[in-house]
């Protein structure tokens, strides 16, 4: 019995165990099936956005910088280069004492208060695994004395990176400008994601108006990264598009030449070549070094250029407002004849003044005793006022203006360097709104011989000078040569302006005779600039007044100019083309309370013309009493 | 006294002869072998590149697999009327460890799980893998079913004094599967549905109590799988990586060795606890399959085993090691998934390390015991 108990209860238990083993193998069915439905809901459905999050975590972008482009003067002479400069960088979040460790690293590597005032307005503006530079330009023995203890200092590095160089340093400097580090008004100009490798954009000049030339397009490295943000191995990349270099159309030795001409002055010197716009030498003295600002400039430092009576960030040459003085007087001459209020015959008397009919105002002319009979040719080689009064006079403002604009004075030259100022060609309109006054017939007759409200900037008056030698064909001025992609050579294209089209083509002939009579005349205002001059030269002078005119009413002469206070000495202008009979350079030249521009044109005629001087060149620099 | 009215057809004696042969003789199920051999080599390929192509890391694993194969064998010698002699004892030997390890614990002031005994390490919640549902096996093989409300109460306190002791050590995980290995013997022994589902709600309404029991780092990873994006860089972190990394493995994967997830390291503990993550980015939702479906022979054969077992001690042992081993891997791919709470347990066989091997390889040894020392038709 007992046995057919267990054997009853054993089939039973036999049928429960097989039973409750079928019931788990389902439950286990079930359970597997629920992981497989998540694994396809992971792996099938949301795949897309699992593989989206998989390369976040190890893909990283690196932005890789382009090189900037270089630049070169007409004759690949390098004008801007990048050069490798190192750098200590520090990586905040890997150090534990900050202000401990930078007096610690002061001891081994001197750093100036500006630099760790720098370091700490760029810790602010980065994240803290960034590496952000505390000293640029280390020497190679900070270099090396810093590897000897670089275990003192775990999250400092250095590094070496392309820094701009000017080798050319001030020379170059009102032309090129400058780069310096991108700031936050720049990053609303640019595309920051060609910029996001980048430190440097152009600030000022040829760096700037040319940026988009020179950046190039930045290159990406994709790295992968692992946990810890450790890059382990570059995937792809993608280079870098340098930028394209610039050859200007600057010839250095020229711009050394007239550099060195107008140095010691605050003056400006524009030379241009007439048949294309191109434009030789500009400068503008005093001058500074641009390379100062790459690194961004010390306080100290920028105080100094601000502060400077020369004005040495002041970009004469562009942004100087000069009244033109007697410089003006061959654009009236053309503007005379063109209207027909003279001809080559009419002639006046000059007693030395001049007086408007009804009038008993005298305006006097430079000579107290006056020219005698002179016609228009003979006005402007001895830059004769009186004949100016007269004509303009019979001209009136709105024809005097008329000419001018038409030389392109009073708006922008155009130069590809921006920064420039338009200047002014007054209207009666124009002294009405800025002035408030009426417009007098005295404003018309000195505005003939350019002492009225008019101003223009020197690459105004050098673009009006080489339209003259151009017989009235304009161009923009540029200094843009060519620009080199890769192998690709881009030769810029002269850009030329309407021209000025006179009823009379012989008028530029009468006009240009006359500049040559300045040099070559023993009246005219330039003749002693022209001694022994190979070649040949046509010319104005001119001399701007800034010292009260009242006294030369009272027929002072002029020597007293040189017991004046030198701020309060006159402007002296000098415009001239050479060789007449083929212009290959006009220049104009500005120099503020001095006699010497047309010294100074003259040696830059000879370089240009002649090449390098010789030992002992014949120029009289002498101040003498040259009066226009 | 005999089977053969109720298995007429499954074993005539010719048959019999040849399956006895060589295979039974050594006391080796071959299926069964086959099926885990074939998850090992899976396993060690896994292993390679998760352990980011170091050799050594798979000779250690093989040295561990070649011991643990001989632990197989030795334990598929041994007749099951023995271990359901012996169970009580093993079972009392894994109480007292598990108590000396606590206390031993208490000393080191730490999570203390293993017992140093002269040139043995023994983790005592380990043994108790075993201890637990053959002691169970063998008590209710004595009393008989169907369970009355004693056995159940008596099998309760025998579970619950070494899966606390665990819990206490503390091992969440391996307190997990020891409550697993015994339930899964009252399960199979015929715990009736409405008692289970009592015990469910039962466990259910007292998790406010379990929650005050818990230890901080648990509470974290209830608390992190609840919500594994409350804190991504933190607790959640594992998750959120693990599910990232199953996620682009997409549907073929993204080939063997390029898993990023597990290469770069942002897989954590890539080798062990989350190596089926590694699996699922490198071999895609299809290598799970096959990998799932390696797992499933081995569960099927276990069943098979169990219901071809010829006595209750057997078919209970037999039925309750194949749970466990099913359970073991699907709260480990549970828990990579992000469908169960990470409770630090491996993947069986394909994990690195672990003495969790070496148990689990005894447990086919015993499973291959009661396959191969069945008493076949008459004696």
């Amino acid at each position: 019995m007992q046995k057919r108990i267990a054997i009853k209860n054993h089939l039973e238990e036999i049928q429960l165990t097989t039973r409750r083993s079928i019931v788990a193998f389902v439950i286990m069915l079930i359970l597997i099936s629920l992981l497989i439905l998540r694994l396809a809901f992971l792996q099938l459905m949301q795949h897309d956005l699992y593989t989206t999050l998989s390369k976040k975590n190890w893909l990283d972008i690196v932005p890789t910088e382009p090189t900037r482009g270089l630049i070169y003067d007409r004759n690949g002479v390098l004008l801007a280069e990048n050069i490798p400069v190192f750098s200590l960088d520090v990586i905040p979040n890997k150090i534990k004492n900050l202000p401990q460790m930078l007096a610690s690293i002061s001891k081994i590597i001197p750093l100036s208060d500006t630099e760790i005032a720098q370091f700490h307005k760029e810790l602010k503006q980065h994240r803290r695994f960034d590496e952000i530079p505390l000293k640029y330009r280390l020497s190679e023995t900070e270099v090396a004395r810093f590897y000897e203890n670089q275990y003192h200092f775990p999250g400092a590095v250095i590094k070496a990176r392309l820094i701009r160089h000017y080798p050319m340093a001030g020379t170059v400097g009102h032309i090129l400008g400058y780069v310096g580090r991108i700031n936050t008004e720049d990053l609303e100009d640019i595309d920051t994601t060609n910029y996001s490798a980048t430190n440097y954009i152009g600030k000022l000049g040829i760096e700037k108006f040319y940026e988009d030339e020179l950046h190039g397009t930045v290159g990406y490295e994709q790295a992968e990264n692992d946990a810890s943000g450790q890059p382990v191995r570059v995937l792809n990349s993608i280079k870098p598009i340098p930028g394209n270099n610039l050859y200007l159309t600057i010839d250095i030795n020229l711009q050394i030449a007239a550099e060195e001409a107008l140095a010691g002055s605050r003056g400006a010197v524009v030379a241009i070549q007439p048949s294309t716009g191109q434009v030789l030498a500009l400068v503008s003295e005093p001058t500074y070094d641009p390379n100062l600002f790459v690194a961004g400039i010390s306080n100290q430092d920028f105080q100094t250029l601000q502060q400077s009576q020369d004005k040495p960030l002041y970009n004469r040459a562009l942004r100087g407002l000069y009244p033109l003085a007697s410089a003006i007087k061959p654009f009236i001459a053309l503007g005379a004849l063109d209207t027909g209020v003279t001809d080559t015959h009419f002639s006046i008397f000059d007693p030395g003044w001049y007086q408007l009919p009804n009038n008993s105002h005298r305006f006097h002319d430079w000579k107290p005793k006056g020219h005698g009979r002179v016609n228009l040719s003979q006005a402007i080689t001895a830059s004769c006022d009186t004949y100016f009064f007269e004509l303009g006079h019979k001209m009136g403002i709105k024809r005097i203006d008329d000419i001018l604009v038409r030389f392109g004075f009073g708006e922008l030259s155009g130069i590809d360097i921006g920064e420039e100022l338009p200047g002014v060609v007054a209207t009666p309109a124009w002294k009405r709104k800025t002035k408030d006054l009426p417009w007098y017939e005295g404003d018309t007759i000195v505005s003939a011989i350019g002492q009225g409200y008019m101003t223009a900037t020197p690459i105004q008056l050098g673009a009006a000078t080489a339209t003259i030698a151009n017989h009235g064909i304009r161009y923009v001025p540029h200094l843009l040569l060519k620009e080199v992609t890769g192998k690709e050579v881009e030769t810029e294209q002269p850009i030329a302006l309407d021209p000025v089209v006179l009823q009379n083509n012989d008028y530029w002939n009468t006009v240009i005779q006359a500049m040559e009579e300045v040099i070559t005349s023993p009246l005219g205002t330039g003749y002693r600039f022209g001694k022994n001059v190979p070649y040949t030269i046509a010319a104005k002078t001119g001399t701007g007044q800034l010292f009260s005119i009242k006294k030369r009413d009272k027929n002072e002469k002029a020597a007293p100019q040189m017991t004046l206070p030198e701020h309060l000495r006159d402007h002296s202008f000098f415009i001239a083309f050479a060789p007449v009979e083929k212009p290959e350079i006009a220049i104009a030249v500005v120099v503020e309370n001095s006699v010497l521009a047309g010294s100074i044109a003259r040696k830059v005629l000879d370089y240009y013309l002649l090449g390098p001087p010789k030992p002992e060149t014949p120029i009289d620099t002498e101040a003498g009493s040259s009066r226009t | 006294m005999t089977f053969s009215n109720r298995y007429p057809r499954t074993l005539p004696p010719t048959a019999n002869v040849s399956y006895r042969s060589f295979w039974q003789y050594i006391h080796v199920d071959i299926l069964l072998l086959t099926g885990i051999l074939m998850l090992i080599g899976l396993g060690l390929v896994i292993l390679y590149s998760a352990s980011t192509n170091r050799v050594a890391v798979i000779e250690n694993q093989v040295f561990r697999f070649g011991i643990s194969l001989v632990v197989m064998f030795i334990f598929a010698q041994i007749p099951p009327i023995v271990y359901q002699r012996w169970a009580i004892w093993l079972y009392m030997l894994g109480v007292i460890l598990l108590v000396a390890v606590l206390i031993g614990g208490h000393i080191g002031k730490g999570a203390e799980r293993w017992l140093n005994l002269w040139f043995i390490r023994i983790q005592p919640s380990e043994m108790m893998k075993l201890a637990i549902p053959m002691f169970l096996a063998a008590y209710f093989h004595k009393i008989h079913l169907p369970l009355t409300l004693k056995s159940i109460a008596i099998a309760a306190i025998i579970i619950f004094i070494p899966v606390l002791l665990a819990a206490k050590q503390p091992d969440f995980g391996t307190a997990i599967i020891l409550l697993v290995a015994g339930s899964s013997v009252l399960l199979l022994a015929g715990l009736s549905w409405r008692l289970m589902g009592t015990l469910i709600t039962l466990a259910l309404t007292s998790a406010p109590l379990i929650w005050y029991l818990l230890h901080d780092y648990q509470r974290q990873r209830v608390l992190t799988f609840l919500n594994p994006e409350h804190d991504p860089l933190g607790a959640g972190y594992h998750i959120i990586q693990s599910k990232i990394a199953i996620g682009s493995g997409g549907f073929f994967g993204k080939g063997w060795l390029n898993g990023t997830q597990s290469h770069l390291q942002f897989l954590p503990e890539h080798s062990t606890d989350f190596i089926f993550a590694v699996c699922s980015e490198e071999f895609g939702f299809m290598g799970n399959i096959i990998l799932i479906a390696l797992y499933m022979c081995i569960i099927l054969r276990g069943l098979y085993i169990t219901m071809n077992a010829q006595d209750t001690f057997s078919r209970l042992l037999a039925g309750s090691l194949t749970l466990t081993f099913f359970v073991s891997f699907f709260i480990n791919m549970g828990m990579v998934t992000g469908i169960l709470p990470v409770v630090g347990l491996p993947l069986p066989l394909v994990s690195y390390g672990g003495s969790s091997m070496v148990t689990l390889m005894a447990s086919f040894g015993i499973l291959m015991s009661i396959q191969t020392h069945r008493k076949l038709l008459t004696t």
